[in-house]
């Protein structure tokens, strides 16, 4: 058995009294699509911001490699190649797209100041690589629709060779042609062998992208199976009642 | 494949084209359009009071006076766009300058050492303050305004109790040329000389400007704004001394020539530009102003940038001092009262949003010299001091408003 890309190994976080995650544990092979189910506040953002850094677990172990890791903040994640699309995109609506794709990791000389030809060259290639589509790379996000805004967090995910990749509801804000891209960079990037996370409340991408469905409610793991296995009933199950269908509750209990 | 085109522009408005077409599509409208104003108020000022306005001697002295506001607008733009905001840069100025003054008179008052010591107390002093202020504010959460609000009222005080609330005069008198007095100014061939060395830059940077698009293959490196720009800056430096050189020593044909704290100011409004706009730094200050919760997602330290910029404030108001305690060659503690107001004015009259995310250095620089122009010639014509101030507050708060209607208009 190969060891997967990244493992989170009985994770907890509560904020006051409130168990936001507990106890659970996720799997990402390389070239895995995993999605991440489950209601409002069931715990799968909070789940993926402990994987981003956003906010540190208060327990559990989450292993990259095999190797146990501390992802304390958004740049230890960066480091460790875990790159997070997230939900509201993480953009700077009053910089360009250049600045946001650099943000917090700009190329500079030794004294700080910005390199921004090089900034620029190496975001034109990402965007070309990508086939993403930005009018202007010196216009402020701002003035970008909510396709462009995408592509933007996009290309800043993909530009500095994310291992793991984490979409937090990648195509909530889009229209059908713009779904239908991430589709397909989603399928180029499994084969390229990044792992990623896709968090998302449409069925039928869902299905169709994903490899393993992983349904938590209220801050639990109900279970993780094989999309194949599954038929949409069966994972509505999992998120609406928090139990296994009854066929796989049988064979691990 | 990528698409790279000219983003539309949203505006049918003749003023604007006319301007952006001058500036060949990438000038700062904004900035060009206050110039104007400046330029509108100069000319009125000049007519009402007889030539006066726009004579030498009152144009150095306008230089001077806006040096204090100009460099502490430069630090405030970056705390606004950070969406805090400093309300004890005026009780920061007099503390600073109560201790420096100190240092000084009292503790080495024969020292030929004592002017460099001073200033860097009073530098050292600031950064302090800032660092003090931005924790609270960065770290323990306290609202900017709360925290700069307590500090407003405890430096004040604690400059009062540091002396007794007694004036100390007079200081050091190497430490009076960073005031720009009569011996705090270059004279007439070393201000020539800036002169040249300004444009020297300035068509250096044009050449190298021109040299990197042609490697990247540009087929046009230089659009007519550049040139423009280029010459503009150049007419600003030669006028500039121009005038100051026209104004002669009292009692002597020796002209003055650029004061001290102007070469400080011009010195702090460079340096402060290539932060905000080249530097790291000033590009991590404006993500945290643009949305705090993104700047901290994608990995940059939001609250470090928060105590480095107060910390930058610190230092400014540092600088500030010095040079206004050298200039009125005594350190009081009531220096610099309401000096906070003057400050966040110029930076909001310069365009800085206090909304966060927004603000230009230069701006502000503008922004300082529309508010001391004014004062200025309501000075010459005349008027009570709290008729000045009226007219300077309902000054601040049309400025906001236009620039409030500005950015509707243009949302990008």
């Amino acid at each position: 058995m190969t060891t997967p890309l990244l493992e989170a190994r009985n994770v907890n976080k509560a904020f006051g009294g409130v168990h936001a995650v507990e106890n659970v544990s996720v799997s990402l092979m390389p070239g895995e699509v995993v999605a991440l189910l489950g209601h409002n506040g069931a715990g799968k953002s909070t789940f993926i911001k402990m994987l981003s850094g956003v906010f540190p677990a208060d327990s559990g172990q989450i292993l990259i490699d095999g190797k146990s890791v501390d992802i304390r903040s958004p740049h230890d994640a960066q480091e460790l190649g875990i790159e997070t699309i997230h939900q509201t995109l993480a953009l700077a609506d009053n910089l360009d797209a250049v600045s946001n794709l650099f943000l917090g990791r700009e190329q500079t000389d030794r004294f700080g100041f910005l390199d921004t030809e090089a900034m620029e060259h190496g975001a034109r290639q990402t965007i070309e690589r990508m086939r993403l589509r930005i009018p202007s790379l010196n216009a402020s996000v701002r003035s970008m629709s909510g396709g462009q805004r995408q592509a933007v967090a996009i290309a800043r995910a993909l530009h500095f060779n994310a291992r793991i990749l984490i979409m937090d509801e990648p195509t909530a804000a889009l229209g059908p042609e713009e779904t239908k891209n991430v589709g397909l960079l989603i399928q180029e990037l499994k084969r390229q062998g990044l792992g990623i996370f896709l968090i998302s409340h449409d069925m039928h991408d869902v299905f169709q992208l994903s490899d393993r469905i992983t349904v938590m409610k209220s801050g639990r793991l109900v279970g993780s199976y094989p999309t194949k296995e599954l038929t949409q009933d069966d994972a509505l199950e999992m998120i609406i009642l928090g139990r296994k269908p009854a066929r796989f509750a049988a064979a691990t209990a | 494949m990528t698409t790279v085109s000219q983003p539309v522009s949203s505006s049918s408005k003749v003023l604007p084209r006319l301007l952006r077409a001058i500036g060949g599509g990438h000038a700062d409208t904004r900035l060009m359009a206050m110039v104007g104003v400046l330029a509108l108020i100069w000319l009125c000022a000049n007519i009402l009071t007889g030539g006066v306005f726009l004579s030498p001697r009152n144009l150095f002295n306008l230089s001077l006076q806006v040096s204090v506001v100009a460099i502490m607008a430069s630090g405030m733009i970056l705390v606004i766009v950070t969406r805090h905001i400093d309300l004890s840069v005026g009780s920061q100025v007099g503390f600073l300058g109560v201790l420096g003054g100190l240092v000084q008179s009292v503790w080495l008052p024969d020292s030929v050492h004592a002017w460099w010591i001073a200033s860097l107390v009073i530098l050292g002093g600031g950064v302090f303050i800032g660092l003090i202020q931005g924790a609270l504010v960065a770290y323990a959460r306290i609202p900017s305004f709360v925290v700069t609000l307590g500090g407003l009222l405890f430096l004040r005080n604690a400059a009062y109790e540091l002396n007794d609330g007694t004036t100390i005069a007079p200081l050091s008198e190497i430490f009076q040329i960073l005031g720009g007095g009569q011996n705090g100014v270059l004279g007439g061939p070393l201000s020539w000389l800036f002169a040249f060395v300004v444009a020297g830059i300035v068509v250096g940077s044009l050449v190298r400007k021109h040299r990197r698009k042609r490697r990247l293959g540009i087929q046009k490196p230089l659009q007519a704004s550049d040139y423009f720009s280029a010459a503009a800056w150049c007419a600003c430096a030669f006028g500039f001394v121009a005038i100051v050189n026209s104004y002669n020593k009292p009692g002597t044909d020796e002209p003055m020539g650029m004061a001290f704290p102007v070469l400080i100011l011009i010195a702090v409004t460079a340096a402060m530009t290539l932060v905000a706009k080249r530097h790291r730094f000033g590009r991590h200050v404006f993500a945290v102003g643009g949305d705090p919760q993104s700047a901290r997602l994608t990995g940059i330290n939001t609250q470090r940038v928060v105590l480095k910029v107060f910390a930058l404030m610190g230092l400014l108001s540092g600088l500030a001092s010095i040079v206004l305690t050298a200039r009125l060659n005594a350190a009081a503690s009531g220096a610099g009262t309401m000096m906070e107001l003057y400050v966040i004015a110029a930076a909001v009259i310069g365009g800085t949003s206090l909304a966060g995310g927004a603000g230009t250095i230069l701006g502000g620089c503008v922004g300082a010299l529309i508010m001391q122009s004014l004062q200025s010639a309501m000075v010459l014509l005349g008027i009570p001091s709290p008729t000045q101030s009226m007219v300077l507050a309902g000054v601040l708060v049309v400025a906001v408003w236009i620039d409030t209607m500005w950015r509707e208009r243009r949302p990008s």
